[in-house]
Order: structure tokens, then sequence, then C-alpha cells
């Protein structure tokens, strides 16, 4: 993984938004999906989406609601077990197989946890454990799931929660805490696993307008740090400014994809003029 | 002669009065029933009540000890059924699910003091079967050992609705996030799931724990030497009827209080991320 030191994060934090960090041709791919789909039932939710995400890259999925971006972003840790389709994080294909229903599950339990516990996930709601404080909530994975040492787990867990501004807040528990607070210390709790690629529901959905600009800020910093991340949002000037990759999905597909300069400056789908029209 | 008026209730003229001989008889018949209940003196209730023999107060005491005991066992494999149980009703195949299913209604339609009789006779009776079938001894079931099994059994089915409803009762996100971070299930259930349903529990649980130290009274039909058996038979020979089993509600009454206090800590102890209702009205 390149650039992941907290050195790093302050020379990008002090350049220009505009330096926006670029993959590197021939990096590695972190993440590769192929042609998955995805029914709940009689509903098709993805008809076929394939993604792909290189080492440093930032790829911003958008779309309108129900148009499958959040879906896709939890198939590819397995939160929602895809129908059909490959998935590669790492370069390793997540095993799936057919139970006694037709039902698409992982065929390796083992694997599958592996493969989780290098993607750290950022939800909607935040979703910390409510019965930990910040900083039991930080260190909860790297101890029980990666078998870090506790001291050592607790030192990681400072440096990442005062990175996120919360150093103060160690001991308080999430439900004492406002939504930005919160979704902070979430993101703390994804960065302490070192994961490979960072996966963001939606992060800002849930938050207050006056919230969102914090949030989006610790987002930016890890962007141009150069942190492999996929985000769906709704925030399109955030996207357009962190993103290295603009995926537009459409009811299931994928309609266009590009540099966010094109997707944003000259968009060539009707769809999608429509759609950034729309959102202003 | 009929001149003299009634010397108890003035009326006139003098008679048999009914209202002194009906006062009478009252005050009579609420010594002698007070006699009765207590038929002793008070130096001779402290007697009867003392720990050393003769007094009974020692039996009293190891019928609670052993009430106690039969209570803390069986609400822990209760404890243990009930989470098992949850779990297999909420994750489980059709198979477990039919299964328990059929569990929790049977146990919780038929009269426990019923289920007793039948588990404790018949399921000792079953053990021997077994035994002898397979060529082994007859064995001797402790009754502490199958009282346990016994009201165990019982409370695992309440216990399992409760905890069922108490992890529906966890915001689902919380459960997500940690398959999110792969957590295998044993870990998520130590580490998330039981933690996080906890404060939804044990209200529920508190009542089956109080429960269960009752039930136990139940067991003195098979003749398990607990609290209720050791008070008869402390009653039955003293003959102080009332004294015994008035000491002995109280002694149910502490140890209800005493387990009130401690599931008071742990509920707050469980709720500690929770931010108090009280703030929030």
């Amino acid at each position: 993984m390149t650039a992941t030191s907290a050195a790093s994060g302050m020379t990008a934090q002090s350049a220009a938004p505009a330096l926006k960090h670029t993959a590197q041709d021939g990096a590695a791919e972190a993440i590769h999906v192929e042609n998955l789909h995805k029914k709940f039932g009689e509903l098709h939710v993805l008809k076929g989406v394939s993604l792909s995400a290189r080492d440093g890259e930032v790829i911003a999925i958008i779309g309108g609601s129900g148009s499958g971006k959040s879906t896709l972003l939890r198939c590819i840790n397995c939160l929602e077990n895809p129908t059909s389709g490959i998935i590669r994080v790492n370069g390793e294909e997540i095993k799936l197989k057919a139970d006694s229903h037709g039902h698409t599950i992982p065929a390796d339990r083992k694997q599958i946890e592996r493969i989780r516990s290098k993607l750290g996930m950022v939800f909607q709601n935040f979703n910390l454990w409510s019965h930990m404080t910040l900083i039991e909530n930080v260190i909860e994975v790297p101890v029980h799931v990666l078998g870090v040492k506790r001291d050592v787990a607790i030192s990681e867990a400072e440096k990442l929660l005062a990175r996120v501004g919360l150093a103060e807040k160690r001991d308080v528990y999430p439900a004492y805490l406002s939504g930005g607070q919160q979704q902070r210390a979430a993101i703390a709790r994804a960065l302490a696993i070192n994961p490979r690629v960072m996966l963001f529901d939606e992060p800002t959905s849930a938050l207050d307008p006056e919230l969102v600009g914090e949030v989006l800020k610790v987002i930016g910093d890890l962007a141009r740090e150069g942190r492999t991340m996929v985000l769906v949002t709704h925030e399109m000037k955030f996207a357009r400014e962190v993103a290295t990759h603009v995926v537009y999905l459409y009811n299931g597909l994928v309609e266009e994809e590009g540099p966010p300069e094109q997707i944003f400056g000259t968009p060539k789908s009707e769809r999608l003029k429509q759609f950034i029209r729309n959102i202003g | 002669m009929a001149s003299a008026p009634c010397p108890t209730c003035s009326i006139f003229p003098r008679h048999v009065c009914r209202r002194r001989s009906r006062r009478r008889l009252a005050s009579t018949s609420g010594a002698t029933l007070i006699d009765a209940l207590l038929s002793a003196s008070a130096a001779g209730i402290t007697e009867l009540l003392s720990p050393y023999p003769p007094g009974w107060g020692g039996a009293l005491l190891v019928g609670l000890l052993h009430s106690i005991e039969i209570a803390l066992g069986a609400t822990c494999l209760g404890l243990l059924i009930g989470t098992g149980g949850a779990y297999g009703k909420l994750y489980g195949g059709p198979v477990v699910r039919d299964l328990l299913a059929v569990y929790t209604t049977i146990v919780r339609a038929v009269p426990e003091l019923v289920l007793i009789l039948l588990l404790y006779y018949a399921g000792t009776d079953l053990i021997n079967q077994a035994l002898t079938a397979m060529g082994y001894q007859r064995v001797d079931v402790s009754g502490l050992a199958a009282g346990i099994a016994v009201l165990g059994f019982v409370q695992g089915a309440y216990s399992t609705e409760v905890i069922r409803g108490a992890i529906l009762a966890i915001p689902q996100g919380q459960i997500e996030a940690a398959r999110a971070y792969g957590m295998s299930p044993g870990l998520m259930l130590r580490r998330i799931t039981l933690p996080s349903m906890l404060p939804f529990a044990i209200p529920g649980l508190a009542n089956l724990w109080l429960i269960a130290t009752k039930d136990t009274a139940l067991l003195a039909v098979v003749g398990f030497y607990e609290l209720a058996l050791a008070t008869r038979q402390a009653a039955g020979v003293t003959k102080a009827y009332f004294t015994f089993f008035f000491a002995a509600g109280v002694l149910y009454l502490l140890l209800s209080l005493f387990s009130n206090l401690i599931i008071g800590r742990v509920e707050t102890w469980s709720r500690r991320g929770m931010p108090s209702l009280k703030e929030a009205r």
C-alpha cells in the first residue's frame, strides 16, 4: 500500500484540493467486480455490473435511489450475497456456492472473514457498537479479529482518534456524540484494521447538513493521501473533488463511467445529464 | 325485678345481653387464634428458629441453600439453553426451528408441577433403562442434579423467548458492522450480540430468576430437601406452622430483595452505553 503514513496526510492536507492522487499505471487491482447480478426475490437490483479499483484509486459510485449503488458496495464484502458474478479482492476470488434454496452464499466462511477484515466499511448509520466506548470500538477488530496486542492497538487507536479530531472523546459512548462525531469515529474504526480498501456507504446521508463538512474533510484527507476507496455518495461536488473515477449507475447497470471531469463536465448519457441537473 | 336496666347495654329491661356475650366470645376466639398461630411465647419462637438443634433454623437455612443452588444451576442451564434456542430459532434451519417451536410450546403449555413430576420420575427411569440396556449398573440420580436439569429445562424454554426478543431488539446495523469486519459467528456472539442484547433481556431474565427461586419449592413434591420441604417438616414436627411458614416467607423475601440489588447493578452496567430515559423525557 502506498502513502499511508500520517506525514503524507499532513502534506496532502496542505496541498490544493485540485492536486489529486492518481493511481500509477500497473498498480495492483485491489477490487475487481465482473458481471455482478443481484436479485432480491423478483426484484432484479444489479443486472451485470463490472467495476475495478486499482491501488490508490478513489472510485465514486453515483446514481439515483434504487439504482443499486449501495447493493453493489455491499456485495463487495458479501454483506449481500450476489446472485451471480465474480468478485476479486486483492486478487483473491470470493468462492461462492448455491445453498439448498438456490441462494448464492460464500462457500468458505474463513475466506470471507479474512477478506472482510481487509475491507474497512463505513456505514450510512455509523453502526458503532453502542456498548463500547470509542476507543473500545476502534480496538475491537484489531484485538479480537486480527490478533494485535491490546496495548499496541490502544496506542494506534489513540493516534487514529486524534487524527479524526476525537482524541478527548476516547472514553465516551457513541450515544453521547453527534452524528458527525460518530461517523468520524466509525472512520477511525475502519482505519484501525489498516484496510486494503475503504468502503463508504453514503457516509454523510444520515447527517445534519452542518455536520457533513467535518466528515467529508476526513474522507477527503484519506483520498488525498492515496487510500484506495470505493465511495457511494450523493455529494456530487465532493465526488468530483476527490474521485479518480466516477461510475454512474442507472437501474442496475453502469450507464456511464469515466474520470470526474468527463462525468460531471461533458456527460454523454441523457439520463446522466438529467441526473446531474436534478442534483444541482 | 324487671325495673333494673341491663348493666352492659343499658337497655331496659334487664335481659341476657347478647352484645356482651358476643363481644366476649369474639375476644376469646381471637386470643385462642393468636395462641394457636404462635403456639409459643417470644422466647419459644427464638428457640424454635435457633440455628442449633433442637431449633429448626439450621434446617431452614440448609433448605434455603439448596433452593439457591437449584435456582442458580437451573438459571445458568436455562440461559445456555435459551441462548442456543434463541439462536436456533432466529438463524437455524427449518428443522431446528420446528424442533425448538415444539420445545417452547410444550414446556410453556404444561404446568410446571406436572413437568417436574414427569421429567423427574420418567427422566430418571429413562436414564436407568438406557443404562441397563447398555449393560451398566442403575444409578441413583442425585436430587440436586435432577432438580437443576428439570427446572433448567423449563427455564430454557422461557429464556429462549426472552433472549430471542432481546436479540431482535439489537439495532441490526451493529450486527452488520461485526459481520463487515470479519468476525466469526462465535466471536460476534461473545463480543457483540450478547452484550448488546443484555439490556433488553435483563428485565425478562430477572423475572425468570425470581420465578426460579420460588419454583424450587415445587421440587418438594419429589422429595428434594429445599426450603419448602424443610419448612413443612419443621412445622409438622413442632406444630408451629405459622412461625415456620412465616420464617420461610421472610427468607424468600430476603432472597428476592438481595436479587433485586444485584440485578439492579447488572442492569445499570449493561445499559452503560445508553443515555438514561429520564434525560430523553
